[in-house]
Order: C-alpha cells, then sequence, then structure tokens
C-alpha cells in the first residue's frame, strides 16, 4: 500500500497506509517506525501511530532545507519517500510478545460485569471465558498514558458505553464499549462498562520504557480471583 | 527553600517546554501554553530554554522570596506587584529575601511565566520538568502548586548587583546598565531595558487567529468552512490547559461519520458532534478521534494560550507556506532577542 501523505499543520506530517483496522496495515506502520526512528533525519522529533497513520513531528528549525524552492513540508515528505522505497528490505518484523494480563472479574473490581452478561443474554461466567479467550492485538497506544487500543474482542461481549460517565474510574480497571476493550492505566473519568481490574501496573514512569504495552503486543487477560489480585498488589491477605 | 507559595491562584504549574519523544507511550507533551513568553522569561533571568518556570492563570497568586534572586516576570499582563508596588514585567528584575509577589488583576492576556534565575530545581521526569496533571507526574509532585509549597531553584548563572542600587549610594555606579527603577522600600529593582514589544508574539484582545485546512476540511459543509473562517467565536470558560473550547456558529460535517483515531497537534482544532471547536494545546492527548478542520499556525499559538475567557477569536486561512515563512522568520526574530538579552547580561550581571 503506499503512503499519503497529509500536512498536520506546519510541524506534522501525517501519513495515511490504507483504511480500517488490519493488521497488515499495523505491521506496515510499525516496520515504517522502525526504519524513520532508526534514521532520523535532522529537525526530527517523534512518531506517533495509529491504527492507519502514522504522524512524524518535526522541527522547521531543525530541518536542512535544501533550497527556497521547496517548502520545508515537501522536504520531509520527500525524505519519507526515501525511506518508503526502502520498504520491504526490511528482515522479518519482529513479532510483539504475548503479556498476560492477570484480571479479577466482577465483584467491586467489575461493577459492570452483570450488566455486559445481561445486555448480551449471557452468564457472567460466559463473559469471563469469552473476554479471557482471545488474544488482543495492542494496535496503538494513547488517550491516556500506556492505554492501549485493542482488537479482536468478539462481538458476542459488546456494550455500549454507559451514559453517565463515572466520575473516577481506578487505575487497572478493565472495560468494554461498544466493540472494544482495554485497560484504564491511571484513574481518571470515564465511560466505559467496567467488568474486573488487574494489579499490574501499565504506566511505569520511573522505567524505560514507560508503559507495560507498546503497539505490536500481544495480551492475554487471565482470570484471578480476588486473593491472586491481593497477593500481586502486594496487598495483606483478607 | 527559595520561593514559598502563599497563594496559588486559580492554577499554577511547573513548566518548561514539554516532554517531546514519548508520545508513542501515550504520554502527553504539555509544557508553557505560551512557549515564547516561557523561553524569554529563561532567557531574561540568565538561564537556557529549557529551564522550569511558574505557569500562572489569571488572578490570585502570591508567593514570597525566601532569597535573593533575579526573576522575569512575561506573558500576560496580570498587574504583578512586590511589596505593594508594581513591578515591571519583560525585563530583569532583583528581588531581595522576603520580598512578596502578588498578582493583582488579570488586564490582558491570561497566562503569566516567572523564571528565576537557575530555574525551578524540580526533578525530571521522562525528560521533562512539565507538570502532567492527569498521571500525576513531573513538575512540583506531579500537581499544580497549593499555599505552603515550598520550591527549590538551581544554582543562578547572574551575580547580584553590588551595590544595590536601592540601597544609599555613596556615588553614582559606573555601571549605567544598572539603572532602573527600584521598589520603596528597596524590596526589588528593575533594570532600565526590556523586550521590545516588536519582537513578542502579536498578542491583541479579541486576536486574529491564522490557520491552515486541516486533515477534514473538505468533509464540513461549504456553509460551516465559510463560518469558520468568517464569523467570530467565543472563548467559553471550560477552555484550559488541553484546549480551547469555542463557542459560536456551528460546524457540521457533510454527512457524520466516524473516524478512526489518530494523532493530533498543538494548534489541531478539531470538531466533536455538537459542532462547537475545540482547539488543541499543551495538555493535549496524543490521539483524537474528532474530524480536523483546521491547524492554528505555530506563530499565533502564543496569541491563542493568551485569549482569555469571553474574549472572541476570528480565524483567518494562510497557506502552508506562509505559516513556514511566518514561523521561521518569528524564531530567527527570537534568536537574535537571545543574543541581545545575553549580551545585555553579560554586561551587567553574569557571574
Amino acid at each position: 500500500m503506499a503512503w499519503s501523505f497529509f500536512p498536520l499543520g506546519d510541524s506534522a506530517v501525517l501519513i495515511e497506509f490504507g483504511s480500517g483496522v488490519d493488521e497488515k496495515i499495523h505491521q506496515e506502520i510499525r516496520a515504517a517506525v522502525r526504519r524513520i526512528e532508526g534514521r532520523p533525519f535532522p529537525g526530527f522529533i517523534e512518531c506517533v501511530s495509529a491504527f492507519n497513520t502514522l504522524c512524524v513531528y518535526y522541527d522547521l528549525m531543525g530541518l536542512r532545507l535544501p533550497g527556497r524552492k521547496m517548502t520545508a513540508y515537501e522536504h520531509v515528505c520527500s525524505l519519507l519517500r526515501e525511506m518508503e522505497k526502502t520498504a520491504g528490505d526490511d528482515k522479518e518484523v519482529q513479532s510483539g510478545q504475548v503479556i498476560d494480563i492477570p484480571v479479577c472479574y466482577g465483584g467491586e473490581f467489575g461493577p459492570d460485569l452483570g450488566h455486559v452478561a445481561e445486555l448480551n443474554g449471557l452468564s457472567e461466567e460466559d463473559v469471563i471465558s469469552i473476554h479471557a479467550g482471545g488474544q488482543y492485538l495492542v494496535y496503538a497506544i494513547g488517550f491516556a498514558p500506556g492505554f492501549p487500543y485493542l482488537g479482536g474482542m468478539p462481538d458476542t461481549i459488546a456494550a455500549p458505553r454507559k451514559k453517565t460517565p463515572r466520575l473516577s474510574i481506578p487505575a487497572g480497571s478493565v472495560g468494554i464499549a461498544g466493540a472494544q476493550t482495554g485497560i484504564y492505566p491511571i484513574e481518571t473519568p470515564g465511560g466505559w462498562q467496567i467488568i474486573g481490574r488487574t494489579p499490574l501496573e501499565l504506566f511505569r514512569p520511573g522505567d524505560s520504557p514507560p508503559t507495560l504495552l507498546q503497539g505490536g503486543d500481544y495480551i492475554r487477560f487471565c482470570p484471578i480471583g480476588p486473593e491472586e489480585y491481593r497477593r500481586l498488589r502486594g496487598m495483606q491477605p483478607l | 527553600m527559595s520561593i514559598r507559595i502563599h497563594k496559588p491562584g486559580l492554577l499554577t504549574t511547573v513548566q518548561d517546554l514539554g516532554r517531546t519523544g514519548y508520545g508513542k507511550y501515550g504520554v502527553i507533551v504539555s509544557g508553557a501554553m505560551d512557549r515564547s513568553a516561557h523561553r524569554i522569561a529563561n532567557w531574561i533571568a540568565g538561564n537556557d530554554d529549557s529551564a522550569a518556570a511558574l505557569e500562572i492563570t489569571l488572578s490570585g497568586f502570591a508567593a514570597e522570596f525566601g532569597q535573593d534572586h533575579w526573576i522575569a516576570i512575561t506573558g500576560g499582563q496580570m498587574t504583578p506587584v512586590i511589596n505593594g508596588r508594581d513591578v515591571p514585567m519583560w525585563r530583569p528584575v532583583f528581588v531581595r529575601q522576603g520580598s512578596r509577589l502578588v498578582f493583582k488583576r488579570p488586564v490582558s492576556g491570561c497566562r503569566a511565566y516567572l523564571a528565576v534565575s537557575g530555574g525551578l530545581d524540580v526533578p525530571v521526569v521522562l525528560g521533562s520538568r512539565s507538570t502532567y496533571l492527569r498521571a500525576g507526574i513531573g513538575g512540583f509532585e506531579g500537581r499544580a502548586l497549593k499555599a505552603g509549597d515550598e520550591l527549590s531553584v538551581g544554582l543562578a548563572p547572574l551575580r547580584n548587583p553590588h551595590p544595590f542600587p536601592g540601597e544609599r549610594e555613596s556615588r553614582q555606579s559606573k555601571a549605567s546598565t544598572i539603572s532602573g527603577a527600584a521598589g520603596e522600600d528597596g524590596s526589588f529593582y528593575a533594570v532600565s531595558w526590556a523586550v521590545p514589544w516588536s519582537v513578542l508574539p502579536a498578542y491583541s484582545p479579541n486576536p486574529e487567529i491564522r490557520f491552515v485546512r486541516g486533515r477534514q476540511w473538505d468533509d464540513f459543509t461549504l456553509r460551516s468552512r465559510q463560518a469558520f473562517a468568517e464569523s467570530s467565536y467565543k472563548v467559553t470558560p471550560q477552555s484550559d490547559r488541553m484546549g480551547y473550547r469555542l463557542a459560536g456558529s456551528p460546524i457540521m460535517l457533510e454527512s457524520p461519520r466516524e473516524y478512526l483515531s489518530e494523532a493530533v497537534a498543538l494548534g489541531t482544532v478539531q470538531i466533536p458532534a455538537d459542532g462547537q471547536s475545540i482547539v488543541l494545546m499543551a495538555d493535549r492527548q496524543t490521539l483524537g478521534g474528532y474530524p480536523k478542520i483546521a491547524q492554528v499556525i505555530s506563530v499565533d499559538l502564543p496569541v491563542m494560550a493568551q485569549a482569555a475567557p469571553g474574549e472572541h477569536i476570528k480565524f483567518r486561512e494562510v497557506t502552508l507556506q506562509e505559516a513556514e515563512s511566518l514561523y521561521l522568520c518569528q524564531e530567527r526574530k527570537l534568536k537574535r532577542l537571545e543574543m541581545m538579552i545575553r549580551l545585555k547580561l553579560k554586561e551587567g550581571y553574569h557571574a
């Protein structure tokens, strides 16, 4: 798929790689990121990728503009086109790691589990086994630090957002919004249906990298009980 | 301790030029809203671009200096006074230990920057000293300042003036750069030169803000595009460091649809379903799912950042090429300003 370029103002280029949520497109974007970060051009600041786009931020003052004939935007596009030409020269794309996310479903940690089950005509156990039965690709990290945009949740457990968002959802909460599932890395207000909570910390500002998950990783949810949750959080047993 | 906060006012945070390089982890850039005023404040205080300073919003701020300091106040005019006397902005000011700085009332603009020679000494988190309020990291304990907070200051690159011009002098000091206005009680002393207005961003109440077309410009109705470019929009009180929420003639899509989330930038103008624009600012999230009608050009971001609730914004379209040359031209001007300030400081007070 050819890269299409769009200016995002005077200091960034957005590259589009096809349309829709697609694992192939995602792998192509990851390969592009590696190439751009591996050979950063003068003035390059950073890359931020999403489902089918990649944004390249640059510092206008740091670019080495060849002359007055070309705008800075055109100059950056031409540098990126050079990189596009070498696409496919990469050795096999390194596949992401598979990370197990222990989740204590239902009860105080997952107050909306019953509601999600009822909406879909299932038992709570069914929802848990469907949610924990699949493998999810981390398409992107955004919205909050370390928040994974995940693909691959079966529609059979989909549930619309709450009409009135909760004022505060604890860090680690696992939720469903429409046909998406996700994990809240930090305490924030939010309208997702909360079905469980993980004891793992997704945002680790003291570590490098600062997040548990990265684009390209796969995750699996593993059901645990409240005792196990407390143990993993380093809390006293009940 | 070197600065003790008596009252934080509406919102006071420690900011530098932001946290870049972590967008792919969902970590926002943060940093000063008005980056020009922030940078200039640091230069005047003898600091580098990257030093941390206070961003003070609208009104209610009061603090006391625990030591003698060179400081600089830039940005919005919010009537700063030291021990009751007006203190001039956009120039070096030497404050004595125990002096009390208060912002009395906002006159124009809505964010002031207080830089202290040596920079605010807070830990660097993920490459920056900026406060990331929602994640609770960076800045001073990852939060907005409260009454009673005490901030430390790094080693000052400027030396203290001697003799202190406010004190009774036996003879006129030879160094003419040390002439200026002192507080009556000798609480502060301001030098006679200041940053010329001609190099500052085009600050103005009800400003005109220039934009280039956004990625989904063509998806909006003709009437909406005309309204955006021709009518004026009011800054609502719901505006904050994350974004300016504007109210006015609604902007509607030709045919409503869902967009996949993608990266946004400082100054992205996105349109949610209610048709009211949000101009994304320093604390924007990394990705957004709303269609983007426009992008505020870089040179006008400091002007935007000083717009206060109740003011009106008028947008005007420019080409990408114009936006780029305006930016390069402004940066060259600022580079010259930085050199001029450093020379002035060298004549006077460099350690």
